[in-house]
């Protein structure tokens, strides 16, 4: 009695987290002129508003190139300084890991002010580096929290026979320890694309006039009115999210299948 | 020796990009909004240097700044509250069940994939005017023209719920998974119920994680300004909302500073509650 009652709030529980996302992809189908209930039947026709509609593109444009710059960098900072924290003794270990993991612990608002603030007075007014420099700030101590974790589960010693094989360091790790890194530095940087992309709570203080992201175009739209094209782009959006991740972990996993035989 | 003094040098050199990102990025930033929050802001030109302590003076005696602060902390308090009570029975649940667990946990995390602005105006869909709710009432006949249901309180905190229960769950869920079965087990065969077992022996040892995923989901919810903007009326504001409003509207950037440095005070003692509190749960815990 008690179990079937967890299960049935559990299955409620879940419900309340996915009906309204469900809503939007189904909505985004809906051939009804007001993209509203009730479904009258089947289209595409708000995707295709969309792929007309120049200010849509253009932010999809930005959020890309702003994402994929983000990942790239934030990645490669968490990576050198994850093997630092994992394989050296480096004294004040845990302070540092404070100092690197404190970009989310200082809330989001916080930290979009005051680099706005000190950037402009330095001369950087918003600006595309601004949003970059935010967007890498507020996603490196994912990276490293990510990569860090996957680095502890790699063995040293395969390092260690490299170099007493005569391999430089620099050898050893780009021949052993960065292919073993892989999936880490591929976890870490889709974690910061991923968050790149969907931000909006610092972006909106950093962009500059004119410029907007997806998530910053999606909150201007839903200010005019609730337009039908608002839950295409949310579907579309959605597959980038959780579609993309989950076809590289299924492309990763046939890769090591196919490596591993 | 030289090999030894780069060995030592070594981790530094890999450690500077990410140190030297985040110093300049965000601890010079901050530092430097405590300047900028003495400055003035003035009518006419550059903002006026100097230590002026008028921001600070506002932002802690105005009467609607100090409201807002406290329905912010209310907003927040509610909001963590029903991401426990519909948390607690699923993670607890995601836990215990045996065939669907990888399934559970994968649905769980997928919230962190979908994005928050999309989650957010999803309830529109839902509780707008020409929303799922209303099409239903109208069409059954139990009401002739739409319920306003949106844009109050009520969805300001219904939106963060939605937003912020994957953390609990998240958390709750990995305290629990970390308890060994086996000490309810003892317990019922001790005599005691199976709630007894509940409420003294497994909720218990997961309050660690009930206050991890509290934790999160007060600081998150009490941060933003998005939600109340986006789900909330015009009275709605939170206090995130009075930082956007001095930094983008009005741009009277002392003040904002001062405001968003007030907010990092509230929830940094918030914060530091919860590390005083956490430390005594585990020395009883330890004791006993």
């Amino acid at each position: 009695m008690g179990w079937s009652f967890i299960r049935a709030y559990t299955v409620l529980v879940y419900l309340f987290m996915f009906l309204p996302v469900a809503v939007v992809v189904l909505l985004s189908f809906n051939q009804n002129q007001f993209g509203s209930f009730p479904m009258t039947g089947f289209s595409f026709r708000w995707f295709e508003a969309l792929w007309n509609n120049d200010a849509v593109m253009r932010a999809f444009r930005t959020s890309l190139i702003l994402g994929l710059l983000t990942a790239a960098i934030s990645t490669t900072l968490g990576v050198l300084a994850s093997l630092a924290l994992v394989r050296y003794a480096v004294p004040g270990k845990n302070l540092i890991t404070t100092i690197l993991i404190a970009p989310i612990l200082v809330p989001e608002v916080v930290l979009a002010v005051a680099l706005l603030l000190f950037l402009n007075w330095l001369g950087i007014g918003k600006s595309f580096a601004l949003l970059l420099a935010g967007h890498v700030i507020f996603t490196l101590p994912f990276v490293i929290l990510v990569v860090q974790a996957r680095l502890v589960s790699i063995r040293r010693d395969v390092e260690e026979a490299a170099l007493s094989l005569g391999a430089s360091p620099i050898q050893t790790f780009f021949s052993i320890t960065l292919p073993l890194l892989m999936p880490a530095v591929a976890a870490g940087a889709l974690f910061a694309f991923t968050i790149s992309f969907d931000d909006i709570t610092g972006t909106l203080f950093w962009k500059p006039g004119g410029v907007e992201t997806v998530p910053t175009q999606i909150f201007s739209m839903l200010r005019n009115s609730i337009s039908p094209e608002i839950n295409a782009l949310g579907t579309v959006m959605i597959v980038m999210t959780v579609g993309l991740p989950l076809l590289g972990a299924a492309i990763a996993r046939r890769l090591a299948t196919k490596r591993g035989m | 020796m030289s090999v030894e003094a780069r060995e030592k040098r070594q981790p530094w050199i890999l450690l500077s990009p990410a140190l030297a990102a985040v110093t300049l990025l965000l601890l010079v930033p901050l530092l430097f909004i405590v300047v900028y929050s003495f400055w003035l802001r003035s009518a006419v030109g550059p903002d006026i240097q100097g230590f002026h302590p008028d921001n600070w003076q506002r932002a802690l005696t105005d009467p609607f700044y100090r409201y807002i602060l406290l329905n912010t902390l209310k907003i927040a308090a509610i909001t963590t509250f029903f991401c426990a009570l519909l948390g607690y029975p699923a993670a607890y649940f995601i836990t215990r069940s045996r065939g669907n667990k990888l399934i559970l946990l994968l649905l769980l995390m997928l919230p962190f994939w979908i994005s928050y602005i999309i989650r957010t105006m999803s309830w529109i869909n839902i509780l707008g005017s020409s929303g799922a709710l209303n099409t239903l009432l109208i069409s059954t006949g139990i009401t002739d023209s739409p319920i306003q249901m949106l844009y109050n309180e009520a969805t300001v905190i219904l939106g963060l719920v939605h937003f912020l229960l994957p953390f609990m769950v998240l958390n709750i869920y990995v305290s629990l998974d970390g308890i060994d079965t086996n000490l309810e087990d003892a317990a019922t065969s001790l005599g005691a119920t199976r709630w007894q077992a509940f409420t003294q022996v497994t909720l218990p040892l997961s309050l660690p994680g009930l206050a991890a995923g509290g934790l999160l989901c007060f600081v998150l919810g009490a941060g933003t300004y998005i939600t109340p903007l986006i789900l909330g009326g015009p009275r709605d504001a939170m206090f995130a909302n009075l930082v956007f409003e001095a930094i983008i509207t009005q741009l009277n950037w002392p003040m904002g500073s001062a405001l968003s440095l007030l907010l990092l005070i509230v929830l940094g003692a918030v914060v530091a509650v919860y590390n005083r509190y956490l430390g005594m749960s585990q020395l009883t815990k330890g004791l006993g």
